[in-house]
């Protein structure tokens, strides 16, 4: 077969890589690419004036580590449900797996509404948690809440293939050698999942670093509290007609998404080696 | 398998009750909270809420956006793909990369790319001005239909390549390759043996295409600045929820319940076409 490689056998290559070209660069890269332009454009001095201003180092603080924090809480949750969805047969199955991609069918900012309400002090959730003292809407762990509910899915999907595929050889195999279950599943199990949940994570960090919907109404935006987002200053910047800012401030959002991007591409294709290699 | 099952009760049972519990705290809840609050009001108020003037115009928007959103990114993910698992060609994971960025980037950013473009500081606002001038029209992109339109497209773009391309890449290429030795034409393959592998995946693309883009928010929202013109569904809840009075938030609660029905259909799709695919892997 060596020759589909030195001629193309499949006719249309040139049409249909045009047209993917085309458009991708029309209705994606250039309109980013005036993004770049535009910041470039500006001085260093006045570049750093903008994005090292107090109100966006703390947005970014509180976006990253909020943002960091969901995906972790995320992993832990989202390789239990996985673990329990591919392992385990219990009424109700179908319907919990179902309800898996709820975060990605709901618009965000329905869910965004919706969950400020439920953890406001006078709703469902919120009002036994203030009993508790414990705040939730308006605050950081609104915010948390808010990245929790729309990176569950990324976590869940990524690993739930791959424990499906995963040869019950290598447990088997730990379980005659006198390994206990636990030690299986934290040498063996997790081990094998590590590229499912680092592509997990990645995904679900970079969606919560450009959160909007979600999160701007159960975050309160409060520059005193420091729970503006980065994507809600960016607006907020925008809706003043103050586009130098907005403009540096995406422009780092953008690098720091464009390097999860790559790392998620890296570990998949490094996953895809060693899987077909085996 | 079995054995371990059986050994492990107590932790299964335990897994399985964290599993259920945060499944109905994080994702039932606030879907139930929804329905409830939208009919605080009555269900008379509801069926006002949800056919208000504002309301109205702001579901043509959405509508309009989401057709055509659909319709661009069907066609791109038909034609991605194509040429993503049909050839082998140098960069061929940079360009699958670079179709997937609107999956990772901020839609604010969307937003304010087109803003960048197109708006009074963007390099193709001079062009457009001269367009403008030549043809007699008044071209406006941003804060506009068409800056709507663009917005949706970018944010849901990858959806309908990102389905397609692992089904084509599972079936490989052999029966295109013989085909096209035995002389057929381009088209002619893809109608009788390309499409029929990818009628499922392309189909439940353009579901997910939908749903997103019916409910794009950060995106349009820095694109669309006219309640009652360029407003789509979820700009318009924004709008009724911030006003503040009750009457308005029962409002929100009610325009939000349509996009969560529609959500709900979605996942209802989802699952079905999962099940298909299922049962097909099991015939093979």
């Amino acid at each position: 077969m060596k020759f589909t490689h030195s001629k193309r056998v499949i006719p249309g290559f040139g049409l249909t890589m045009g047209v993917t070209i085309a458009m991708l660069s029309l209705l994606i890269l250039i309109p980013l690419a005036s993004v770049f332009v535009y910041a470039f454009r500006m001085s260093g001095a006045e570049f750093l004036g903008t994005v090292t201003n107090s109100a966006v180092l703390y947005a970014f603080r509180t976006s990253i580590i909020c943002a960091l924090l969901a995906a972790l809480i995320n992993c832990v949750f989202g390789t239990i449900l996985a673990w329990v969805l591919v392992r385990y047969d219990f009424p109700g199955k179908r319907f919990l797996d179902g309800l898996i991609e709820l975060p990605f069918a709901l618009p965000t900012a329905v869910a965004g509404i919706t969950l400020s309400k439920m953890y406001s002090t006078t709703g469902i959730l919120g009002k036994p948690l203030a009993g508790l003292g414990i705040e939730v809407s308006y605050t950081h762990l609104g915010l948390l809440v808010a990245l929790v509910f729309i990176g569950i899915p990324f976590v869940v999907r990524a690993i739930q293939p791959v424990l499906e595929k995963l040869d019950p050889q290598y447990e088997e195999a730990a379980y005659i050698l006198g390994a206990s279950r636990r030690k299986t599943f934290f040498r063996i199990i997790l081990s094998e999942l590590r590229p499912a949940l680092l592509t997990g994570f990645g995904l679900a960090f970079a969606r919560g670093l450009g959160e909007y919907g979600s999160v701007i109404y159960i975050s309160g935006n409060s520059a005193k509290e420091h729970t503006q987002v980065v994507s809600y200053v960016i607006m907020q910047k925008l809706n003043y007609m103050d586009y130098a800012s907005a403009t540096s401030i995406a422009l780092i959002l953008l690098i720091i998404s464009f390097l999860m991007l790559l790392f998620v591409n890296m570990v998949q294709v490094r996953q895809s080696k060693r899987t077909n290699n085996v | 398998m079995k054995k371990e099952q059986q050994g492990s009760a107590a932790t299964r049972n335990i897994l399985i009750i964290i599993a259920i519990a945060f499944v109905v705290i994080m994702l039932v809840l606030p879907l139930a909270a929804v329905i409830g609050n939208s009919l605080k009001k009555g269900f008379e108020f509801y069926m006002h809420a949800i056919t208000a003037k504002y309301v109205i115009s702001a579901l043509k928007v959405t509508l309009l956006a989401t057709v055509v959103a659909v319709g661009v990114n069907t066609f791109f993910g038909i034609i991605s793909s194509w040429v993503i698992t049909k050839f082998s060609f140098r960069g061929k994971q940079l360009l699958a990369t670079l179709i997937d960025i609107p999956f990772s980037i901020s839609p604010v950013i969307a937003g304010l790319a087109f803003i960048m473009t197109f708006g009074r500081l963007g390099w193709a606002y001079p062009i457009l001005e001269n367009i403008s001038r030549i043809t007699g029209m008044d071209i406006q992109i941003v804060f506009a239909l068409p800056g709507v339109l663009l917005a949706t497209i970018f944010v849901t773009f990858p959806f309908v390549s990102r389905e397609i391309i692992p089904v084509l890449n599972a079936e490989g290429k052999d029966e295109e390759e013989a085909a096209a030795l035995m002389g057929a034409k381009g088209f002619y393959i893809f109608r009788k043996i390309t499409f029929p592998q990818m009628k499922w995946a392309l189909v439940y693309g353009i579901i997910l295409c939908a749903a997103r883009a019916l409910g794009e928010f950060g995106a349009v929202a820095a694109l669309s600045k006219t309640r009652g013109e360029t407003f789509t569904l979820p700009l318009e809840i924004d709008a009724l929820y911030l006003s503040g009075d009750s009457d308005s938030l029962v409002a929100a609660f009610a325009v939000s319940s349509i996009l969560v029905i529609i959500a709900i259909v979605v996942l209802i799709l989802r699952n079905i076409m999962e099940y298909r695919a299922k049962l097909r892997a099991a015939e093979k």
